[in-house]
């Protein structure tokens, strides 16, 4: 059969199961956009800027555990997606990215709208490819896909020249393998290593497991709550790690680091055995290296062996995926209670203040986010920016199910909370989506809100309105004595904002409005913005400074720290 | 105090921008690399890079997985150590003024060292050796002038049997190896 180019790569794209693409034409893609119409199984959601179509591909992956696609032309198109690519490639998720170049005999002649998008996006991809033979894109579309789902999920590239899209070749189906000798994405598990964890783990006095993104990747919910459960090992669980254990389990202990819960951090630093389990030692979770769990042995489980010992020196590390590891690991476990070193940990949960909302008048953000997260029960889908916002809803969202909690950890891009949101509502269009933004991130992409309006992707966006980039404001004032350079901003009317880009708008000033507004919002079919008036000089505790360790904690000042 | 040198050998798909991708990944993860050098091996479509990168045990171990993580990236080995030849060719220009030419023929002799080309008042040495004996000579050169010297970089090699690939004797990426990572 001959096709040609872009038909081949929506014929893969189709053989892969894509239903959902998100991006923006230009010139060097439109051969491929002028031949959607003759697949319309593959829907093509047309975002705003390409940020928003790299993250928002970003958020249906993580929200369904498929692959997210997203689509740019040459030039300025494909480097608007950069921040996006970047912040899938720190948080591990699978999108492909497919880029229109400028025709095979233009490259290198700074043709117009050109630029070295394999070259730029190197560092920030898993891999990348340049099609230059028509031949190899059912391959290259092949091994992108497998790439970017297998082993440590990833984004992955591919730029695709115009008259590559345009040129008619043989085409002989979708590949059935990605022909890919040197890639091994799940090592075996090694045996001896296995047992010699057990061992480990049956005589541990005070073992603590902190959980990762890994384990809601692999889907090894089950088997980490088996391990837990057998050896009764608290859970701590990293910010992409959130929901791999049950919220309310009594094991579940919260999220480390630094501006984890007190009890985790405490934990962490008397457990004489610390578990990784598809998790990075990221220095907002360890702080000080040289400080983190200074008495325990350490075990990492990870799929990548290049995370092994990068940060912290680890005593046994077991590379395989995680879901692997616990199958065979959990056999050889003993069923140990350790009732004391549990009981220390609810005795420094029930005397910390981590939690805790003070008593006020004032519209305060942590008990926003409280209320949305007894309103939602559990079952919305909470996709956050970066910031303050988003470590008050780390605090205050909890969940007894896995994938409900979608953030830019590793990258903190500011901004992902709209795109991302949009993304997993068209992922999960049953379920209820509330994306919790900053004012200042909401600023940089909520353009995207117009294309939610356009598609009736009924998002619901709570803008917490403080005026400032509130973290960093917080860091002004308590490390630089309250200077607060460059941090204010004018925020629009939201609620005239969204009459103008066709959606409804709330504004919420005092607490008693917060569950009407929840109501108002989850029963309007569509998308709708809720801005939230909330003081400006509130901070997020408690704090361990960068470079800092469980020692240097600070703690809410506005309760004892021993609450009696 | 000079950093530990580490000699690592990657198989690599033998495609377009696969150095880039090596050099990249160098750069961006601040691994200290002395010599980069890279050709066909023995196997189509496969080249082989010899490494020498600079640092402790956390920069060794880091980027030999690091490379390894690489897509396109087959093997790699570290092979520092006594088992292991290391070459690299050097060329040197360097002044070479009638009253010291027999002084400048006497140091290449002891280095095992050619002259390739000979002008009135210059020379071109050629030499091979390990990276200390070409910066041995060097320094022996140095006295006379030394206008130009150009470097490949070492390649190294297992001697006997254990280099060969696949046989599994040099696998430096063995948890046992590294100690308490």
């Amino acid at each position: 059969m001959k096709l040609n180019g872009s038909q081949i790569v929506l014929e893969c794209l189709k053989a892969e199961g894509v239903d959902v693409m998100f991006g923006l034409p230009g010139g060097a893609i439109l051969p491929f956009y002028q031949t959607l119409p003759e697949y319309p199984e593959i829907r093509h959601i047309l975002v705003r800027h390409e940020q928003g179509a790299a993250m928002a591909a970003d958020g249906y992956a993580r929200s369904t555990g498929r692959v997210g696609v997203c689509v740019a032309t040459s030039g300025p198109g494909a480097t608007n997606l950069v921040t996006g690519i970047m912040t899938a490639q720190m948080d591990s998720a699978p999108v492909v990215a497919i880029t229109g170049q400028v025709p095979r005999a233009m490259i290198g002649k700074d043709a117009f709208q050109e630029s070295d998008v394999t070259g730029i996006t190197l560092p920030i991809t898993k891999h990348n490819y340049l099609v230059m033979d028509t031949n190899d894109l059912p391959m290259v579309i092949k091994k992108a896909f497998h790439l970017a789902r297998t082993g440590r999920p990833g984004p992955v590239l591919v730029d695709i020249p115009k008259d590559v899209q345009t040129e008619e070749i043989e085409f002989h189906g979708y590949p059935e393998v990605a022909e890919m000798p040197t890639y091994n994405p799940t090592p075996d598990v090694n045996a001896a290593d296995v047992k010699r964890a057990a061992q480990m783990i049956n005589a541990a006095k005070r073992p603590i497991i902190i959980s990762g993104r890994g384990v809601n990747i692999s889907g090894a919910h089950a088997q980490l709550l088996e391990l837990a459960e057998k050896a009764q090992i608290p859970v701590i669980t990293t910010l992409l790690g959130l929901g791999s254990i049950p919220g309310s389990h009594i094991l579940n202990v919260g999220m480390p680091g630094m501006h984890g819960v007190a009890w985790a951090s405490m934990a962490i630093d008397e457990a004489d055995l610390l578990i990784g389990i598809g998790m990075r030692f990221d220095d907002r979770v360890t702080g000080n290296v040289n400080l983190f769990a200074p008495r325990a042995k350490k075990i990492h489980i990870d799929i990548d062996e290049s995370e092994v010992a990068k940060n912290v020196i680890v005593d046994l590390a077991l590379v395989s995926d995680v879901k692997n590891v616990l199958d065979e690991l959990n056999p050889l476990v003993e069923r140990k209670v350790h009732a004391d070193w549990v009981g220390q940990i609810d005795e420094w949960r029930r005397t910390h203040p981590s939690l805790s909302i003070r008593e006020t008048d004032q519209l305060l953000p942590q008990y926003i986010l409280s209320q949305l997260n007894k309103e939602s029960n559990g079952e919305s889908i909470i996709v956050t920016g970066v910031g303050q916002h988003q470590m008050w809803a780390a605090q205050h969202f909890i969940s007894d199910k896995p994938g409900r909690f979608i953030t830019s950890g590793g990258a903190g891009t500011m901004g992902y909370e709209v795109p991302a949101a949009m993304g997993a509502q068209v992922g999960n269009p049953g379920k209820v989506v509330w994306s919790i933004c900053g004012d200042g991130g909401f600023q940089m992409t909520m353009s995207e809100v117009l294309t939610m309006v356009q598609n009736n992707i009924p998002v619901k966006l709570a803008v917490m309105n403080n005026g400032f980039h509130g973290m960093v404001r917080q860091w002004q004032e308590l490390f630089y004595n309250k200077s607060y350079v460059a941090t204010e901003f004018h925020t629009p009317d939201f609620v005239k904002l969204a009459d103008a880009f066709g959606c409804m708008g709330i504004r919420v000033t005092e607490k008693e409005q917060v569950v009407p507004a929840i109501h108002e919002a989850n029963s309007h079919d569509g998308p709708v913005i809720v801005e939230f008036v909330v003081p400006v000089e509130e901070n997020v505790y408690p704090f361990i400074p960068p470079g800092g360790s469980v020692g240097s904690m600070v703690e809410d000042p506005n309760f004892s720290t021993a609450m009696g | 105090m000079a950093l530990p040198r580490h000699i690592l050998v990657a198989l690599v798909e033998d495609k377009p921008g696969v150095l880039n991708r090596v050099s990249g990944l160098f750069r961006r993860r601040g691994f200290n690399i002395a010599s980069l050098a890279v050709g066909h091996s023995e196997t189509p479509k496969l080249s082989r890079m010899t490494l020498v990168v600079e640092g402790g045990e956390g920069v060794r171990v880091q980027a030999a997985r690091q490379l390894r993580k690489l897509v396109g990236v087959m093997e790699v080995k570290d092979i520092t150590g006594s088992h292991t030849v290391a070459r690299e060719l050097a060329l040197i220009k360097l002044r070479a003024l009638a009253k010291d030419r027999n002084d400048i023929i006497n140091v290449i002799g002891i280095f095992r060292a050619d002259i390739i080309d000979v002008d009135v008042d210059t020379m071109i040495i050629q030499a091979t050796g390990d990276a200390e004996k070409i910066e041995a000579l060097h320094s022996m050169l140095l006295p006379f002038g030394v206008l130009e010297m150009m470097r490949t970089g070492e390649v190294a090699m297992v001697r006997g049997a254990a280099g060969r690939r696949g046989d599994g004797v040099v696998q430096p990426i063995v948890y046992e190896d590294i100690g308490g990572v």
